[in-house]
């Protein structure tokens, strides 16, 4: 009997994608779906790491960042896109590449109802407000997916967000890591 | 409280005054963005016209990017009460090249001068705010440099805190409620990106 390939977290597979595009910063707010990534980004000597208030500071740091040469990547839940809709329009306006991970909620089985009405609605404001939009439910697919999409950010010059569904996520892993 | 009697125009431009490629600039939508265009538009501005509550975020990403130069944020009371989440963030990185000017007429420029927050109490049924003092908040949030400047006296040494002090600064300024010409700088976002990069880095 063989012992299965043994398939890299996916999470840790991001971290990858970020060190392969140079990333220099990450902004996040707790999230138990992103746990493992933010610790890894917390961890790395060659990313800097900021806590936010609300989503929202995201966008004005990534611009600033850019501004200064660094790119960025901001990582949320699907609550928080809503917080951030008015600077979203930032990355269109001034035209510089933006990176955004969503962990999804009111998704995929969700218990809490609360959570349905803004993971809902996520895909359609970040298309409302001209953001390409990327989405992954395997796990095997996330590395090329967010590799993907940081080339369309980095490269192309767009405002990219990569739905991260909670079919992938899985709702039974929520306070773990 | 008296009276402010310091005017934004001439004390932005002392701010810049002798500006050269070590010192970048963000200035928040409005009078901010007006005020730094009237001491002249150079690359290194960069001025919005708009994402409200974004300035600080912006100097703060900016600072970390490029920690050689100095970054300077100006802009306005409406602006920081909008963003003060930003000013505890600005906290969890103490970087040492930023400083941030708040210029607090305590009305909303753009709409008509409606009443801040900062506005007195008790200032009449349509003027009236809370006496929001944003230095304070400053210090509740962390950068424990965060003082208030009122009077023309300590202009000389804002301009030197602002410039040279070791940062995280923060200076709430007074300013007088004032009706100013539009000094506009080119509005095309994508324009004053390009060039502000291709002055800092070489390339757009």
């Amino acid at each position: 009997m063989t012992a299965a390939p043994t398939q890299p977290d996916w999470r840790d597979q991001i971290f990858e994608v970020f060190q392969d595009h140079d990333v220099k910063q990450v902004y996040h707010v707790p999230d138990a779906g992103h746990g493992r990534l933010i610790e890894a980004c917390q961890k790395s000597n060659s990313i800097r790491t900021l806590a936010l208030t609300t989503e929202e500071e995201g966008i004005p740091l990534a611009a600033g960042a850019w501004l200064g040469g660094q790119r960025s990547v901001l990582l949320m839940q699907s609550s928080g896109v809503g917080n951030t809709i008015n600077l979203m329009g930032m990355p269109k306006t001034l035209r510089f590449p933006f990176l955004t991970l969503i962990t999804m909620r009111g998704d995929w089985g969700e218990f809490n109802s609360w959570q349905y009405p803004m993971g809902q609605g996520t895909p359609k404001v970040l298309e409302a407000m001209g953001v390409l939009l990327y989405s992954v439910d395997n796990a095997a697919e996330v590395k090329a997916t967010v590799d993907a999409a940081a080339r369309s950010a980095f490269n192309g010059g767009q405002a990219v967000a990569v739905l991260l569904r909670q079919k992938l996520i899985g709702i039974k892993n929520f306070g773990k890591k | 409280m008296s009276k402010a009697t310091l005017q934004r125009r001439p004390l932005v431009k002392q701010l810049l005054d002798g500006a050269d490629d070590n010192l970048l600039v963000i200035a928040g939508l409005g009078s901010s963005n007006w005020d730094i265009t009237a001491a002249g538009d150079r690359p290194l501005n960069m001025p919005l016209w708009g994402s409200m509550g974004a300035p600080v975020g912006m100097g703060l990403g900016l600072a970390l990017a490029q920690p050689t130069k100095r970054v300077l944020v100006i802009t306005g009371d409406g602006d920081m009460l909008m963003s003060l989440g930003s000013l505890a963030t600005v906290a969890t990185q103490m970087p040492e090249n930023l400083a941030i000017v708040v210029l607090d007429n305590e009305k909303f420029g753009e709409t008509g001068n409606q009443a801040t927050h900062t506005s007195p109490r008790n200032n009449g049924p349509t003027d009236s705010g809370a006496g929001t003092d944003l230095a304070m908040i400053a210090r509740g949030c962390g950068i424990a440099d965060a003082t208030t400047v009122r009077e023309s006296s300590e202009v000389a040494e804002l301009v030197k805190d602002v410039r040279t002090k070791k940062g995280p600064v923060f200076r709430l300024v007074k300013v007088m409620v004032e009706k100013l010409e539009f000094v506009m700088p080119p509005q095309d976002g994508a324009h004053l990106k390009d060039r502000f990069r291709q002055a800092l880095l070489g390339h757009p």
